[in-house]
C-alpha cells in the first residue's frame, strides 16, 4: 500500500477537482457543527451568568420557596420548580422564622412580580419587588438617594416605591424622581428613593429594573394573600445546614412537606444548573441529529460519486492501485469531507457565539468542540466506509468499459 | 536484445458465466508467446474473444484453466494486490478512450502509475517530464485533458504508459477514438518505441492497423486461427 501521506495528497486533489461539490456536501456538516458550538455555547453561557449571580447574593442566605424544588436533597426532577402563584407561606411564617433563634439570625419576605411601571404616559415594564426591610437588608439592596423602604411602611402597607436607575431614567428622565408619583397595579405610589445600583437582584435579573415596594402594599396592588419567597440568614456558613432544619421543622409544624423548600445558596445553584445541564444537552443533540443528517449527505455524495468516478477507478486499478489504496482514498476523502466541515462549522459556531455574546452572555467550550470535532471525524468513517468498499471492491475490466 | 519469453500462455480457457446456467466460453484453449522487443498485433472481429485475450495479457483477469505466465510467475496463484503490483512494474497500458483524469495536468496525469510504485514525488516529476518529451509533449506539460487535442492526450496516454519503463505495452484500439492523421501519428510513435526495444502488443478491430506490427496474432471464436 502506498502511505498514508501520499494518499491523503490524492483524495484532496480529487476533492479540488469538484470544488463546488465539495462544499455544498460539507453544508450539512458546517450546519450541524456551528449548530451544536452555538447552542451550547448559549446554554453553558447562561449557565455560568446564573452561577456567578447565584454567588454574588452571599453565602449565608437561605432560601424559603413554595412548593416542591428540585434539587433540594440533592435529587433531580426534571420540570419541577418552585409554586409561586399557589404560595401557602405567610408573613406570620416570616416572623416567626425571624424570632426562632438559634443558628437563624434574621428573616425576611418578598413577592415578585414583573409588571409595568408608569408615570404621565411613560411606562416600563420592571420588576415590582414587594418586600420587607429584613429582606432589603438581607439581600444588600439600598438606596442611593433618598430612603428605602423601612418597618414602618410595611406595617401601614403604605404606597410608597424606590425605583432602581434604569426604571428612574425611562419614567423621568434626568429630572427630579424622589416626592414624584408612579402607577403600579392601577394604584399610585409615592417615589420615596432610587435603588442603589450596588446589590444584587439574584436570579441572574439586573436590579436597576427593579421597584421596591413594601410587601404589604405588593399584597394589596397584586391581590395575593402569602408571600412568594422568604430569605433568611444563618448566622456562621458553618450553621446553614442547621438553620435549614429549624426552618425546616417550624414550617413542618403546620404545612405539608410539598408545600415548600429551604434551600442554600449551594443547592439553589446545583438545581438551576442541574436544569440548563439538561437544556443544553437537549440542545446540543438537537443539533447533533443535523450532523448525522450531514453524514448522510457525504454518504450519499461519495456513492454518487464512485459510480461517477467508476473509469477513474478502474484505470487506477489498471495501473498498480491495490484495493487498499483505493478504500483508504475514498475513506479519506469522506474524512477530509467531514472534517473540513466539522472545522469550519466550529469557527462558524464560535463567530456566532461571539455575536450572540451581545445579547446573552455564551461561552464556547472545549468539549462542545472537541464533541462536534470528534463526531464529524466519525461521520466521516462511518458513512465514508460503505462507498469506500464500493470503490475498492470494482473490477478494474467492468470499470474501464463503463461509460 | 535479449529475446526472452515475456509473458506465455498455454491452453488458455477462459469462460463467462451470464445468468444461472449460460456459460459462455470466450477462450477456448489458446496458446501464445510473446517475446521481448516484439510488436504483436492481436486483431480478429467483435465477439472473437480478443478483448478477454487482452484482459489476461495485460493481468487485469485470470483464465479459468490453463497458465499465463509473466516474467516466469503464474498468475493463477496471485492475489490481487500482487497482480496489482505486477501490472505496475510490467504493463504500460494505452487505452481507446485514452482515460486521462480530467481537470488534471499532463505531469500529474503520467505520474500517477509512479504513485502507486511509492516513487519519491521530485523523482515522478522528473520521470514524468522526461516520458513526456519522448511522446513530443514537451511543451504542454500543465496543460489538463480540456486543453489538449485526441491526439495530444493519447500522447499523454502512452507517456503514461512508458513512465514506469514496463516490460510491455499494450495498446487497446489506441487509434480508435481518433481521426487518421493523429491515428498515423500514435501509430508512428509506437513503431518507434518498438524500435527503441519496447515490447509493444497493440489490440485491434483492423486489419490495416494490425499489418504495421512485425507479427499478426488472429483470434477467432476463442482460438488462434
Amino acid at each position: 500500500m502506498i502511505s498514508l501521506n501520499e494518499v491523503t495528497k490524492l483524495a484532496i486533489k480529487s476533492l479540488l477537482r469538484n470544488k463546488t461539490r465539495s462544499i455544498l456536501t460539507m453544508l450539512g456538516i458546517i450546519i450541524g457543527v456551528s449548530a451544536v458550538i452555538l447552542l451550547v455555547a448559549i446554554g453553558q453561557g447562561l449557565q455560568n451568568y446564573i452561577t456567578t449571580q447565584f454567588e454574588s447574593l452571599g453565602s449565608n442566605v437561605i432560601a424559603v420557596l413554595p412548593g416542591k424544588v428540585g434539587g433540594e436533597g440533592g435529587g433531580f426532577s426534571p420540570g419541577s420548580g418552585p409554586n409561586f402563584s399557589g404560595t401557602k407561606l405567610t408573613l406570620k411564617d416570616v416572623a416567626d422564622i425571624a424570632k426562632l433563634g438559634g443558628s437563624v439570625e434574621s428573616a425576611g419576605a418578598a413577592i415578585q412580580n414583573p409588571t409595568s411601571v408608569s408615570n404621565l404616559g411613560k411606562s416600563k415594564y420592571a420588576t415590582i419587588v414587594g418586600a420587607d426591610a429584613n429582606y432589603l437588608q438581607i439581600r444588600n439592596l439600598t438606596a442611593s438617594s433618598g430612603r428605602q423602604v423601612n418597618e414602618g411602611d410595611v406595617r401601614v402597607a403604605r404606597n410608597v416605591a424606590v425605583v432602581g436607575s434604569s426604571v428612574a431614567e425611562k419614567l423621568f428622565g434626568t429630572g427630579q424622581v424622589v416626592g414624584k408619583q408612579v402607577a403600579i397595579g392601577g394604584q399610585k405610589f409615592e417615589v420615596i428613593g432610587i435603588l442603589s445600583k450596588i446589590g444584587s437582584g439574584g436570579f441572574g435579573i439586573d436590579s436597576s429594573n427593579f421597584v421596591i415596594i413594601p410587601v404589604t402594599s405588593a399584597q394589596k396592588a397584586f391581590g395575593i394573600k402569602g408571600v412568594q419567597s422568604i430569605v433568611a440568614n444563618a448566622d456562621k456558613k458553618e450553621n446553614i445546614p442547621l438553620a435549614i432544619s429549624q426552618i425546616k421543622k417550624l414550617l413542618g409544624k403546620r404545612l405539608k412537606e410539598d408545600d415548600f423548600s429551604v434551600l442554600d445558596q449551594a443547592s439553589l445553584v446545583d438545581s438551576i444548573n442541574q436544569i440548563l445541564g439538561v437544556v443544553t444537552l437537549a440542545l446540543g443533540g438537537i443539533a447533533a441529529i443535523s450532523l448525522v443528517v450531514g453524514g448522510v449527505g457525504i454518504m450519499n455524495i461519495m456513492l454518487v460519486s464512485v459510480t461517477e468516478r467508476t473509469r477513474e477507478i478502474g484505470l487506477r486499478k489498471a495501473v498498480g492501485a491495490k484495493p487498499q489504496d483505493i478504500l483508504i482514498q475514498f475513506l479519506i476523502e469522506a474524512i477530509v469531507l467531514s472534517l473540513g466541515g466539522g472545522m469550519i462549522g466550529v469557527a462558524i459556531g464560535a463567530l456566532g457565539a461571539w455575536g450572540v455574546n451581545h445579547f446573552i452572555a455564551t461561552s464556547v467550550t472545549f468539549w462542545s468542540v472537541t464533541l462536534a470535532f470528534g463526531v464529524s471525524a466519525a461521520v466521516g468513517v462511518i458513512f465514508g466506509v460503505a462507498p469506500a468498499a464500493r470503490a475498492s471492491k470494482l473490477n478494474p475490466i467492468e470499470a474501464l468499459k463503463y461509460e | 536484445m535479449a529475446n526472452h519469453s515475456l509473458i506465455s500462455l498455454s491452453n488458455v480457457k477462459k469462460s463467462y458465466k451470464l445468468g444461472e446456467d449460460v456459460i459462455v466460453e470466450a477462450l477456448k484453449g489458446i496458446n501464445l508467446e510473446i517475446k521481448t522487443g516484439e510488436f504483436v498485433a492481436i486483431t480478429g472481429p467483435s465477439g472473437s474473444g480478443k478483448s478477454t485475450l487482452m484482459h489476461l495479457i495485460g493481468i487485469l483477469d485470470k483464465p479459468t484453466s490453463g497458465i499465463v505466465s509473466l516474467d516466469g510467475k503464474d498468475i493463477a496463484k496471485l492475489k490481487e494486490e500482487e497482480l496489482a503490483t505486477l501490472r505496475n512494474k510490467h504493463i504500460g497500458f494505452v487505452f481507446q478512450a485514452f482515460n486521462l483524469l480530467p481537470k488534471t495536468s499532463a505531469i500529474e496525469n503520467v505520474e500517477l502509475p509512479l504513485i502507486y510504485s511509492k516513487v519519491k514525488s521530485t523523482e515522478r516529476k522528473t520521470r514524468a517530464i522526461e516520458a513526456l518529451k519522448s511522446v513530443g509533449l514537451g511543451e504542454r506539460l500543465d496543460h489538463t485533458p480540456a486543453q489538449l487535442s485526441g491526439g495530444q492526450q493519447q500522447r499523454v496516454a502512452i507517456a503514461r504508459a512508458l513512465v514506469t519503463s514496463p516490460s510491455l505495452i499494450l495498446a487497446d484500439e489506441p487509434t480508435g477514438n481518433l481521426d487518421s492523421k493523429s491515428g498515423e501519428e500514435i501509430l508512428k510513435l509506437l513503431k518507434d518505441l518498438n524500435k527503441k526495444g519496447n515490447t509493444i502488443v497493440l489490440v485491434t478491430h483492423e486489419q490495416d492497423i494490425a499489418r504495421q506490427a512485425k507479427r499478426i496474432v488472429q483470434v477467432r471464436d476463442g482460438l488462434i486461427v
